[in-house]
């Protein structure tokens, strides 16, 4: 009855790990053939993936997992999708009902567990409300602000003893749960107005352009007022990186350009972007001449770090939509003269040339040197997932997206481990689609038993390891704030040998260790098509990711380089 | 400053752990909270006194706004209105000290709900200023138990927290 409800939902895949608790379910998987279960090989794999090819098509992603330490070992997955407003649906299996509180074999209060990392969440009760539950499970996941939600399904009501009539319901209505539509008319006119005089304008966007499908309006939005656009690192892709307009990414490494900007801005629009202490700074010296027009459908991301003064509370769509009629209709005209200064500033910034790449000697390869070369032979057009660290920060900083739902990590929770699994769901979706993984010999490790469950279903990811043989972010931070005492970041001497690895999965290695050979061998690797590859790339250890903002300063204060700062 | 936020919740398993934990989760403190079914089975009203300074309580009001379970809300501070606590109080009454204590529960309109020998257990309503009155009150007697409801609360007039 629960795969008919995940059919009747429109559910195609889901990603999962059997166990007692949901053998019931499994075995009614085996008997259809509609919904295509992938197995992996850890259940936050299982998260990871299914978030993965939720950030890739828009669609929510789902998993099954058994009771107990197949549920907590979903958590951080579920955490990561949480903290970056994704869409899943998360159904453990939990012991018979009669067994509930009583500790038993594999329980755990997996509904209290999630609490503080789920959207909502539903403990079923009887079989015949599952289709109902699914139902609200997949509404509530992806209306509004979208989130993750669990279903805990004990085992005994998925006996396929305990019959009843089933009816999928058409729609669902919650009294208690209202999606925010449109903004308040009142509210867009009035922002509106300011930002049409504004003189030195910014608009700062975020992931919720993207998820929101709002990135054809922003960049509508933008050409016609000829603002710059800065994007958040979960914001990439809203609008075309290759786009003059296009300052960069903003924030702890964001660009030179898009930091300065917005500080001495006098109004900042910021859209489907919830003000994250990594992008502001000080809160107390951001952005100190700016009105703030803020566009989100949460309402509670409004006002809650930076005070708004003019907050609208909408959907993307429905307010952007609003706010092109609004300029279209307004007697203010943009003030092209002001706007024209504006951008001579900001041209000074960009000559500053922030993200320029210092070659190394001796045909040492720069990290930032493989994400260019990346950007290179897949002509901008890949799916880049990424894991967490400076890897992470080098390919937000030099892939340049140009499509929303292109660039997937895990900004928010920021989650070592992400990638790969990630990767897989892109891959899974989208099979002809070149998915790459960014990542570093650190992160690789922790979801590496994957390598399994891509050669299974034969996912021909390619995994990109910026190997600088550290935990790269932590000894930056250690260099610039810890005298450069390395306190277990550091474990050359014991790492594994990547290629030997992958080849004992069944899958392709190669190393590349000289600049000189970075492309040819790259461009070797790509055109493998229907091969996982793992391009093993030795990088200069010492390198650091910049700019990056100085603890405690305005946006406008950074580093540029070890020796330079603003 | 000091809010009552009282809001109707769905009688599910889980809603009440839901608001609770949101205030640890955010780092809100609860100074009090009361629950109870009302006349309609499948809501619960719910009411938190919390301290925070405007922004803080707008932050609160919107997050236990997002969650499933609560279907409204309203900060019953913010206009007229009526609140009560119910206070139970265990005290040492012996001697002289008896009338005394009698006396101050007549002032305060409370009642003496149980008597032995030695004690007197004493029932009080009213806003919880008049509460910590009371037991400011009587210090100089030999408190022994206090058992309060904390707050509970209504708008005054025609405004009603209904569905
Ligand atoms: C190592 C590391 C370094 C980092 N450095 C940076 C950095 O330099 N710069 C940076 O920007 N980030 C950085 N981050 C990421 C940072 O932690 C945050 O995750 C990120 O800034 C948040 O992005 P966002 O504001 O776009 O919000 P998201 O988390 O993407 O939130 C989206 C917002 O949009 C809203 N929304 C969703 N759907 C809609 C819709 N349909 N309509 C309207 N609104 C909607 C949501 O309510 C939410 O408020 C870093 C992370 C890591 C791990
Ligand atoms: C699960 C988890 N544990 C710890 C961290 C803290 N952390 C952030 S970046 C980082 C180092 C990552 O190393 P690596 O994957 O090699 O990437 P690099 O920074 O070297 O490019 C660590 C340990 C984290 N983000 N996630
Ligand atoms: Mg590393």
């Amino acid at each position: 009855m629960l795969m008919r409800a995940l059919h009747d939902e429109g559910v195609e895949l889901i990603w999962g790990y059997p166990g007692g608790a949901v053998l019931h379910i499994y075995d009614a998987l085996f008997k259809q053939d509609k919904v295509e279960h992938i197995l992996v090989r850890h259940e936050q794999a299982a998260t990871h993936a299914a978030d993965g090819y939720a950030r890739a098509t828009g669609k929510p992603g789902v998993v099954l997992v058994t009771s107990g330490p197949g549920a907590t070992n979903a958590i951080t997955g579920i955490a990561t999708a949480f903290m970056d407003s994704i869409p899943l649906v998360v159904i453990s299996g939990q012991v018979d009902s009669s067994l509930i509180g009583s500790d038993g074999f594999q329980e755990t209060d997996m509904v209290g567990i999630s609490r503080p990392i789920v959207k909502h969440s539903f403990m079923v009760q009887n079989p015949e409300d599952i289709p109902m539950v699914v139902k609200k499970a997949f509404y509530i996941a992806t209306t509004g602000r979208p989130g993750p939600v669990v279903i805990d399904i004990p085992k005994d009501v998925t006996d396929p003893s305990r019959k009843f009539k089933y009816q999928y319901p058409e729609s669902v209505k919650l009294r208690s749960y209202a999606v925010p539509g449109k903004g308040h008319t009142g509210q867009i006119k009035k922002a509106v107005e300011i930002l049409l005089a504004a003189k030195r304008p910014v608009i700062y966007t975020g992931g919720g352009v993207v998820q929101g499908e709002g990135s054809a309006l922003l960049t509508q939005l933008a050409k016609h007022l000829g603002y710059p656009v800065t994007n958040t690192l979960m914001g990439l892709g809203a609008f075309p990186a290759t786009d003059p307009q296009f300052l960069g990414m903003l924030g702890m490494h964001g660009t030179y350009e898009a930091n300065m900007a917005m500080h001495f801005s006098d109004v900042v629009l910021g859209i489907g972007a919830r003000f994250d202490d990594r992008v502001t700074n000080s809160i107390a010296k951001f952005c100190p001449g700016a009105k703030i027009l803020h566009v989100d459908i949460d309402p509670a991301s409004i006002s809650k770090t930076v005070v708004a003064d003019v907050p609208i509370v909408g959907a993307v769509t429905s307010v952007l939509e609003e706010m092109l009629e609004l300029i279209r209709q307004s007697d203010t005209k943009v003030d092209r003269a002001a706007i024209e200064q504006w951008w001579k500033q900001i041209e000074g910034w960009r000559e500053r040339d922030c993200l320029k790449v210092t070659p190394a000697p001796d045909d040492i390869i720069k990290p930032q040197q493989v994400i260019q070369c990346l950007y290179e032979i897949t002509n901008g057009d890949a799916y880049v997932s990424s894991d967490v660290g400076q890897h992470q920060m080098f390919a937000a900083q030099y892939y340049k997206f140009d499509k929303p739902r292109r660039w997937i990590n895990s900004g928010g929770l920021g989650t070592m481990g992400f990638g790969f699994p990630a990767a897989m769901g892109v891959q899974l979706a989208f099979p002809d689609a070149v998915s790459v993984c960014v990542t570093g010999e650190g992160s690789i490790q922790m979801n590496i038993q994957e390598l399994a469950t891509c050669l299974q279903y034969q996912l021909p990811v390619k995994i990109v390891c910026l190997n600088n043989q550290a935990l790269g972010m932590v000894k930056q931070w250690q260099d610039m704030q810890y005298g450069g005492r390395y306190s277990h970041s550091t474990y050359s001497e014991s790492l594994p040998d990547f290629i030997k690895l992958v080849e004992a999965y069944g899958h392709v290695g190669v190393r590349i260790d000289k600049l000189s050979e970075l492309k040819q061998k790259m461009t070797e690797a790509f055109a493998l098509k229907d091969r996982l590859v793992f391009i093993d790339v030795l990088v200069d250890p010492m390198e650091h990711v910049y700019p990056m903002a100085i603890k405690g300063g305005a946006m406008k204060d950074m580093y540029l380089s070890k020796t330079e700062r603003t | 400053m000091r809010h009552i936020i009282s809001m109707l919740l769905e009688n599910e398993p889980g809603a009440l752990s839901r608001v609770v934990g949101l205030f640890s989760q955010r780092n809100y403190n609860i100074e009090s909270l009361t629950v109870a079914p009302t006349e309609d089975h499948t809501l619960s009203r719910l009411t938190i006194t919390t301290m925070g300074d405007d922004r803080k309580i707008e932050q609160i009001t919107k997050h236990l706004n997002k969650l499933v379970d609560v279907v409204k809300l309203v900060d019953l501070t913010e206009g007229a209105h009526i609140e009560r606590e119910l206070m139970l109080i265990k005290v040492k009454a012996t001697g002289a000290q008896r009338d005394e204590i009698k006396r101050t529960t007549d002032i305060f309109r409370g009642q003496v709900v149980d008597v032995t020998s030695t004690i007197y257990s004493i029932q009080l309503v009213g806003t919880s200023e008049k509460l910590d009155g009371f037991l400011a009150a009587i210090s100089g007697t030999t408190i022994l138990e206090v058992a309060r409801t904390g707050v509970s609360g209504i708008s005054r007039g025609e405004k009603v927290l209904s569905v």
